[in-house]
C-alpha cells in the first residue's frame, strides 16, 4: 500500500511491461512469494534506492523493478505481486503468472516464511511446476529461531530439487548466498526435475502423458509443457487461455486432438481438479513435515494472546479507537512546529527570490505572477502538507509491518459487509485520513472490483491531512468558547471526533446506497490472512516512508499547486470594471452559495481549492482582504474577526465545516481515481457523490436554521 | 432432514476435520489453495467483536472467513483443539 511520486503523474498505463535493463548482459530475476513473507524486505535490501515503481500492463497492480549489482553482473529484479497461488483468481495472481510464463525472466526466486512453511510451499510447488529454474529463499529465519521452529534447508533442497537459501532479510543475512545461487541459475538454467516434485493421481498423470506430445509439438518450448498440460486438464482458467492466445496465437484447448482427450474425461473433470489440488496440498504437507522441527507451530501462544485482546468484544474496538486517536494526535501535534518553520523558511526564500528578480529588472507583473502567485501557493502547500504526511504515513506503515492492520479489517468487516462492501475498506478509509489519493491507491488491497470501486468512491468522506487544519481552526473559532485551557481543547477534540464520525457515517450510508443501486452485486468471498506479529524495521521504514512522501508532496506541489497559483494570481490581480476577476466570480456565485449557508467567496475558494484543499482558507482571507496573493493569518482571533466582519455566523461556519467534509475530491485524488478505475464515468460519479451530499446537508442546515430564526 | 455440521458451527477452542467442500468455482479453488481439503484439521480461534468473521487456524496460518463462506464447508465431528495433532492423510486413492 504505497503512494509514490509516480502516482501524481499522468503517465503510467503502459500496455507492455518494459524491463528497465541497464545493459544487455543484465539478468532478469523474478521475485515471487506469498504476501507477508518479507519479500519487500528482500527486494529493498537487494536494490536499495535503485527502484522504479509502476503498474503491470493493463492492470492497477503495482509493479516494482530494481537494479542490483553482484560480482560484476547486473541483475534486474522484478518484484511480482504477493499471491497465494498462480490460479489467477485476482489481478495480482494473473500478473504474477503472466510474468512467470511470458516475461522472460532468467531465473525465479520464491521467498517463503520459515514459520509458516507448509502454506508457503503451495506457491513454491506451483512455481516449480511452471518455472523449474528457481531458487527458494526461506526468509524470517530469525523469527523462526525465536519461535523455536527449525528448518532443514538441505533436506528441503533435496526434496524440491532446487537450491534453497536461508535468509533473515531484516538483518541482511543470507542475501549474498541468494544472489550467488540466482547468478548461478541464471547462467546455467536447471532442467525440469525428473521425477516431478508433485506427482498427481495415476489417472491425472496418465492424461498428462497423453496430452504432453501434442502440447510439446504445438507450443515449441515457449512454456513448460507439463505445466501447460496440467493446466489444460484443470481448465478453470479463461485468463490463461486468452493470454496464451495473445502471445502465441495458440488456442490450445481448441486443438482437436487435445479437445478429444479432454472430452473423454467428461463428467469426472471436477473430481480430477479436486484430486490435483489435493495432490499439491498433500505434497506440501509431506515436505513441510519432513523438514520442519517445531515446538510451537506458526501461530505462537504469544500471538494468540495478543489477538484475543485486540479482537475481543470488550477491548477490540476501544483499542482501535485509541490507536487511531493516537496517530491523529501525533500527526497534528507533531506537524505544527515543522509546518511553521517550513512556511517561514519558504516564504523568506520567496521574498529573496522576489528581490532578486526586482534587482534583475523583471517587470512587476511578472514578478507578482511568479513569486506571489505560483511560488507562494507552492510554498504554502508544501509547508502545510509535508510535515503531517511525513508523520502519518510512516506511522501507518509501521502498523502495517507490525501486522496490526489486518486485525482492523477483521474487526470492521461485519459493518462493511452489511453495507455490501469489504472489511479492507476500513484500512483504505484510515489511509484516507492521511491523503485521499493514497487511500484510493490503497484500495488495490480489495480483491473484488465492485467493492474496490465502492471504497474508492467513498474515500473522500474522511478528511485528509489537508482538510483537518481547516476543520480544527473553524471548530476552535466558532464552536469553542474564548476561554482557552484544557476544557476548550477537550471540547475541540470531541467536536472534531463528531465531524469525523459524520464522515464515517456517510461512508457507510453511501457504500450501502451504492451497493444497492449503481454497484449492485453479491458481496464477494472474503478470506483475510492474519499474519504473525513481527517487529518492524523501525528505522528503515521511517526513512523510506519519509523519502517517498517527500517526493510525492513535492511532485504534487510542482504539478498541481504552482499552476493553481498562477490562475489564482491572475484572478486576483486582473481588474475589470473596477473590481478584480476574483470579486466578480465571487459575486456571481453569491446568490447560489447563499442557498447553502455560505457566500460567493467561500464557494469560489472551494472551487479554486480543487488542486489542494490546504489553500481554501488562505483564499478566503485573500478575497476578503482584496489582496493580490495568499495571506496567512495565524492569529485565530484576528481571523475570526475578519470572518465575522464579512457576515459569518456560527451557521455559516457549520455549513463550511460540513462542506469541507463533503465536497469534490481534490484534483490529485480525481486523477488517481481515474487511473485506478480506468473510467471517466466513475471519476465523474466520485466527484458528484460527495458534492451532492455536501450541498444537500448544507441546504438542510442553512434553511432549517433560517426557519427557526437561529444564527 | 439430516443437518450437516459446518465450519461456522465451531466455537472458539474447537477443532474439526474438513469433510466436504460445498463451494464451487473460484471460491472452491481459493479454499484449496489455502489448504482446506478433505481431511484437513481446522481449529476455530474465535470470532471478531461483532461476531463475524471468525478466525481459523489452517495448516499453521490464521485465516478469517465469513459465516456465509464458512457454512459451505462441511466438517466431521468436533473435538477440543490440542487433543489431536494435525492428521497425516493418505493420498486420495486412484479413481
Amino acid at each position: 500500500m504505497g503512494l509514490s511520486k509516480s502516482s501524481t503523474g499522468l503517465g503510467a498505463s503502459n500496455t507492455q511491461l518494459i524491463l528497465q535493463k541497464r545493459s544487455e548482459q543484465d539478468r532478469v530475476v523474478a521475485l515471487a512469494g506469498n504476501p507477508n513473507v518479507g519479500k519487500s524486505t528482500v527486494f529493498n535490501a537487494l536494490t536499495g534506492l535503485h527502484q522504479h515503481t509502476g503498474n503491470w500492463p493493463g492492470k492497477t497492480v503495482t509493479n516494482a523493478q530494481g537494479y542490483c549489482q553482484f560480482q560484476g553482473t547486473g541483475y534486474l529484479l522484478v518484484d511480482l505481486p504477493g499471491c497465494y497461488s498462480l490460479q489467477a483468481h485476482s489481478a495480482e495472481e494473473e500478473a504474477a503468472r503472466d510474468f512467470l510464463c511470458f516475461g522472460g525472466a532468467d531465473c525465479v526466486v520464491v521467498v517463503c516464511d520459515a514459520t509458516c512453511l507448509e502454506r508457503n510451499l503451495n506457491l513454491v510447488l506451483q512455481v516449480l511446476e511452471l518455472a523449474p529454474n528457481t531458487v527458494v529463499c526461506v526468509n524470517l529465519l530469525d523469527e523462526a529461531r525465536r519461535k523455536g521452529v527449525r528448518v532443514d534447508l538441505e533436506e528441503l533442497s533435496g526434496l524440491l530439487g532446487v537450491p534453497v537459501v536461508g535468509a533473515s532479510a531484516r538483518e541482511g543475512k543470507g542475501l549474498e548466498a541468494l544472489m550467488r545461487e540466482a547468478g548461478r541459475l541464471s547462467a546455467t538454467p536447471l532442467p525440469p526435475r525428473e521425477p516431478p516434485v508433485v506427482v498427481y493421481s495415476p489417472q491425472a498423470e496418465g492424461l498428462i502423458a497423453r496430452l504432453l506430445p501434442r502440447v510439446e509439438s504445438l507450443h515449441g518450448g515457449v512454456a513448460n509443457s507439463r505445466w501447460l498440460a496440467a493446466k489444460l486438464l484443470d481448465g478453470v482458467d479463461p485468463s490463461l487461455e486468452s493470454a496464451m492466445g495473445k502471445r502465441l496465437r495458440l488456442p490450445l484447448s481448441q486443438d482437436p486432438e487435445i479437445r478429444r482427450v479432454l472430452e473423454e474425461v467428461g463428467p469426472e473433470r471436477e473430481a480430477l481438479r479436486d484430486s490435483m489440488a489435493a495432490s499439491m496440498v498433500h505434497r506440501a504437507e509431506e515436505i513441510a513435515r519432513a523438514v520442519t522441527k517445531t515446538e510451537n507451530g506458526g501461530y505462537s501462544p504469544r500471538d494468540r494472546k495478543i489477538d484475543r485482546i485486540l479482537t475481543s468484544p470488550l477491548t477490540g474496538f476501544p483499542i482501535m479507537l485509541l490507536m487511531l486517536l493516537g496517530i491523529f494526535w501525533l500527526t497534528i501535534a507533531g506537524a505544527n512546529y515543522p509546518s511553521q518553520l517550513l512556511s517561514q523558511g519558504l516564504f523568506w526564500l520567496g521574498d529573496q527570490l522576489g528581490e532578486l528578480l526586482a534587482w534583475a529588472g523583471w517587470p512587476g507583473w511578472l514578478r507578482g505572477l511568479l513569486c506571489d502567485g505560483m511560488y507562494k501557493t507552492l510554498a504554502w502547500v508544501v509547508a502545510v502538507m509535508l510535515p503531517p504526511m511525513a508523520i502519518f504515513f510512516p506511522l501507518f506503515t509501521l502498523l502495517e509491518d507490525l501486522g496490526y492492520l489486518p486485525r482492523v479489517a477483521f474487526n470492521m468487516d461485519r459493518c462493511f459487509h452489511c453495507c455490501g462492501a469489504c472489511g479492507k475498506q476500513a484500512l483504505t478509509t484510515c489511509m484516507g485520513f492521511g491523503c485521499n489519493a493514497a487511500g484510493v491507491v490503497g484500495c488495490r488491497i480489495i480483491d473484488s472490483p465492485r467493492e474496490r470501486l465502492i471504497a474508492m468512491l467513498t474515500n473522500n468522506f474522511v478528511p485528509c491531512n489537508g482538510r483537518l487544519p481547516m476543520l480544527i481552526s473553524l471548530i476552535a473559532m466558532f464552536f469553542v468558547g474564548a476561554a482557552g485551557g484544557f476544557g476548550a481543547s477537550v471540547l475541540s477534540a470531541l467536536l472534531l471526533v463528531g465531524v469525523i464520525g459524520l464522515g464515517l457515517l456517510m461512508t457507510f450510508a453511501v457504500s450501502k446506497f451504492l451497493s444497492s443501486t449503481l454497484l449492485k452485486g453479491v458481496p464477494s468471498s472474503f478470506t483475510l490472512e492474519l499474519p504473525p506479529y513481527r517487529r518492524p524495521q523501525i528505522g528503515k521504514v521511517i526513512v523510506r516512508s519519509i523519502f517517498d512522501r517527500t517526493l510525492f508532496v513535492l511532485g504534487r506541489a510542482a504539478s498541481v499547486a504552482a499552476p493553481a497559483g498562477l490562475v489564482i494570481w491572475l484572478l486576483a490581480n486582473l481588474h475589470v470594471g473596477g473590481a478584480s476577476l476574483l470579486a466578480h466570480c465571487a459575486g456571481f456565485l453569491d446568490p447560489f452559495a447563499r442557498m447553502f449557508g455560505m457566500d460567493g467567496v467561500i464557494l469560489l475558494a472551494f472551487i479554486l481549492g480543487l488542486p489542494a484543499n490546504e489553500i481554501v482558507i488562505p483564499l478566503i482571507i485573500m478575497a476578503y482582504l482584496s489582496q493580490g496573493s495568499l495571506v496567512e493569518l495565524s492569529d485565530l482571533s484576528a481571523l475570526r474577526a475578519l470572518l465575522v466582519d464579512n457576515g459569518w455566523t456560527w451557521v455559516t461556519a457549520l455549513c463550511v465545516v460540513v462542506f469541507s467534509l463533503m465536497h469534490w475530491p481534490c484534483s490529485t485524488t480525481c486523477l488517481t481515481i481515474r487511473k485506478e478505475s480506468q473510467s471517466w464515468k466513475w471519476t465523474a460519479v466520485a466527484v458528484a457523490i460527495p458534492t451532492v451530499c455536501g450541498l444537500g446537508l448544507c441546504f438542510l442546515i442553512a434553511n432549517t436554521c433560517r426557519l427557526l430564526g437561529l444564527g | 432432514m439430516f443437518h450437516e455440521a459446518t465450519l461456522s458451527s465451531l466455537r472458539q477452542g474447537q477443532a474439526a476435520k474438513v469433510a466436504v467442500l460445498k463451494a464451487q468455482g473460484s471460491m472452491r479453488r481459493r479454499f484449496q489453495d489455502l489448504g482446506l481439503i478433505e481431511g484437513t484439521a481446522v481449529e476455530c480461534l474465535g470470532a471478531g467483536p461483532l461476531g463475524d468473521p471468525c478466525a481459523y487456524l489452517i495448516r499453521g496460518a490464521v485465516i478469517a472467513l465469513r459465516q456465509c463462506d464458512a457454512s459451505t464447508i462441511v466438517i466431521g465431528p468436533a473435538y477440543a483443539a490440542g487433543v489431536l495433532a494435525s492428521p497425516v492423510s493418505p493420498l486420495p486413492a486412484a479413481e
